[in-house]
């Protein structure tokens, strides 16, 4: 059966799930997009979408690692997303303290002082130029090519396994339970870490954890997005929701939606159409985003 | 409770790295009193707080904060930090700001306004005491808007609210009129010295100018040179008072409307606020 395109969405749908791999695919995109979605909009709140960005560069040296060694990309993914979290976390290390006299005057969302805001700029630059040199290096000692490049920065839907959208299952039923848990002090020190800090939250500790999150996160969305493009997941419906309603609840079922809506839309389109997935996922996420801006103007 | 002082600091001494900050300074706060805490930069008024929220231990004397040691009580503290500004980007509403400082120091998620009847009634409680405090403060018409999209003042209001929240014995407030205009520094004053009075709470408000206050104060905390002296505005501000504690000669003069002006003040700077006169400071009604 050729995938066809026809007028009728039913057909269509019927037609697309008569494939096991497309079944699959769609599960996995799901839960992606659902953790992607919750966790991409407390990185927006906290400004740290660089941080997000260089995490979802670690699925290159990761891969890079996974081959030389002989383990499956995945389990690459998550390693070095993991240990990327833990060396932004390290490179921020002590800057957060706002107590004293004089201080920065202004604390923006995210809490920190200005100075502890350039630190983790510089301090996460200098992580993603380590990790892609670390790739680099890796790549040259393997000696080899990277079999699906291609699938590696830009997605794939095909291949995802039912074992591979299990371990995303747990991986976000895990992570999701984590951030709940978490859930209101995370909030108050993202928006306001001098307060939080002087309530007793243990503001470095709860940034230390989210990052580290954020890189389970990370590492799984890359799995379907592909390494460059997981900002369409982790951003995009995030910041859109966030220009829509300054609502916490509200906003983050927004986010939800339209992860959800640019996932399923793009494997669809994907299927029929041949186009890579990271395209047409980071597209839709791209007008979801300008129209919620032009929406907001 | 309610003969108790809220603090009592006696010959109360902090050194940081070996260096004196302040010394000798004997100084009591009580339930319903708004006391400014005044002095130049670098005079250890940051550093007084930091004595009181239990962060600093101190070198010399005693200090007692709502009858225990400092730091034991903090859950009975509202602290508010030197000001922040909230820019557009961040997009919560000040309502949420509010209810943080309610639960947000709590684990997991806050109780769904379903389900059962715990929950529910835990929920309504929670909603009810942040309007009322948001009521309580002025704040209902912005308080559904996004923080970063309110004015200084209102955002100033909201924080305000935040650590009023969960009815606090002490109330902590670090240069609160900072960077504010000077209605809204008036405005914010009377609005503390209200709170205080209907809730016996007991404000200690770092100041750095004292001319909106004066109307409103109870007492005065003036730090300066490594000394403090306390008292009533009266009291401190005075050509005696103020000349034994910067070391040089500063007089207080009567204008023919009755404020009392301040000339000789040491303080040469001054970050915010009018521009007032180089030597011209302190203004008494």
């Amino acid at each position: 059966m050729e995938p066809g395109f026809s007028v009728n969405p039913l057909s269509d749908l019927e037609a697309l799930l008569s494939y096991p791999f497309m079944v699959n695919a769609l599960e996995a995109g799901t839960i992606v997009a659902v953790m992607a979605a919750l966790a991409g909009w407390l990185m927006v709140l906290r400004r740290q979408s660089f941080a997000g960005h260089t995490l979802s560069l670690m699925s290159f040296p990761g891969a890079a690692l996974a081959a030389l060694v002989g383990w499956p990309f995945v389990s690459g993914y998550y390693l070095f997303c993991v240990a990327g979290a833990l060396a932004i976390a390290v490179g921020d290390g002590g800057g957060s303290r706002a107590w004293g006299a004089g201080g920065g005057r202004a604390w923006g969302a995210g809490g920190s002082g200005r100075r502890s805001r350039a630190q983790e700029s510089a301090a996460t630059g200098a992580v993603q130029a380590g990790a892609l040199a670390l790739g680099f290096v890796f790549l040259s000692v393997y000696g080899g090519v990277l079999e699906d490049l291609e699938t590696l920065l830009f997605g794939s839907f095909v291949g995802i396994s039912s074992g591979q959208v299990l371990t995303l299952l747990v991986v976000a039923v895990g992570v999701l339970a984590l951030l709940a848990f978490i859930g209101r002090p995370l909030l108050m020190a993202s928006i306001d870490e001098v307060v939080a800090d002087a309530r007793g939250v243990p503001v470095r500790v709860l940034s230390v954890v989210f990052l580290l999150l954020l890189g389970l996160a990370v590492a799984a969305t890359a799995q379907i997005t592909g390494a460059l493009l997981v900002f369409a997941l982790l951003v995009a419906p995030a910041a859109a929701a966030q220009q829509l309603t300054a609502r916490i609840a509200i906003g983050l079922a927004l986010s939800v939606a339209f992860a959800l809506a640019v996932t399923w839309l793009g494997l669809g389109i994907s299927y029929f159409t041949n186009w890579p997935l990271g395209f047409t996922i980071t597209s839709l996420a791209f007008v979801v985003y300008l129209t919620a801006r032009m929406v907001r103007r | 409770m309610n003969g108790q002082l809220a603090v009592e600091m006696r010959d109360a001494a902090v050194r940081i790295g070996g260096r004196q900050i302040w010394g000798g300074v004997d100084f009591a706060a009580r339930p319903g009193e708004l006391v400014a805490v005044l002095g130049p930069n670098g005079s250890g008024k940051s550093t007084l707080l930091r004595v009181l929220l239990g962060l600093l231990p101190i070198a010399h004397g005693s200090v007692t904060v709502l009858g225990g040691a400092p730091g034991a009580h903090n859950e009975s503290i509202g602290y508010l930090p030197q000001r922040r500004v909230f820019d557009e980007t961040t997009r919560v509403r000040g309502i949420d700001l509010v209810r943080l400082g309610l639960d947000g120091s709590r684990w997991g998620l806050p109780p769904p306004p379903f389900g059962p009847r715990p929950w529910v009634d835990r929920a309504r409680a929670a909603r009810q005491r942040v309007a009322e405090v948001i009521a309580q403060v002025g704040a209902q018409e912005y308080a559904g808007r996004a923080i970063g999209e309110c004015s200084g003042g209102e955002q100033q209001r909201l924080l305000i609210a935040q650590a009023l929240v969960r009815r606090p014995r002490l109330l902590i407030l670090d240069e609160p009129l900072d960077g504010l205009d000077i209605p809204n520094q008036v405005a914010v004053t009377a609005l503390v010295q209200r709170i205080c009075r209907s809730e016996g709470v007991a404000v200690l408000l770092v100041a750095h100018d004292v001319n909106p206050l004066l109307p409103y104060l109870d007492r005065i905390l003036y730090l300066a040179g490594g000394q403090a002296v306390a008292g009533t505005p009266e009291e401190v501000i005075t050509a005696e008072t103020l000349s034994a504690l910067y070391g040089t000669a500063i007089e207080v003069l009567r204008t023919s409307s009755g404020r009392l002006v301040v000339v000789g003040h040491p303080e040469g700077h001054h970050a915010h606020g009018p521009p007032v006169p180089q030597r011209v400071r302190h203004v008494l009604e």
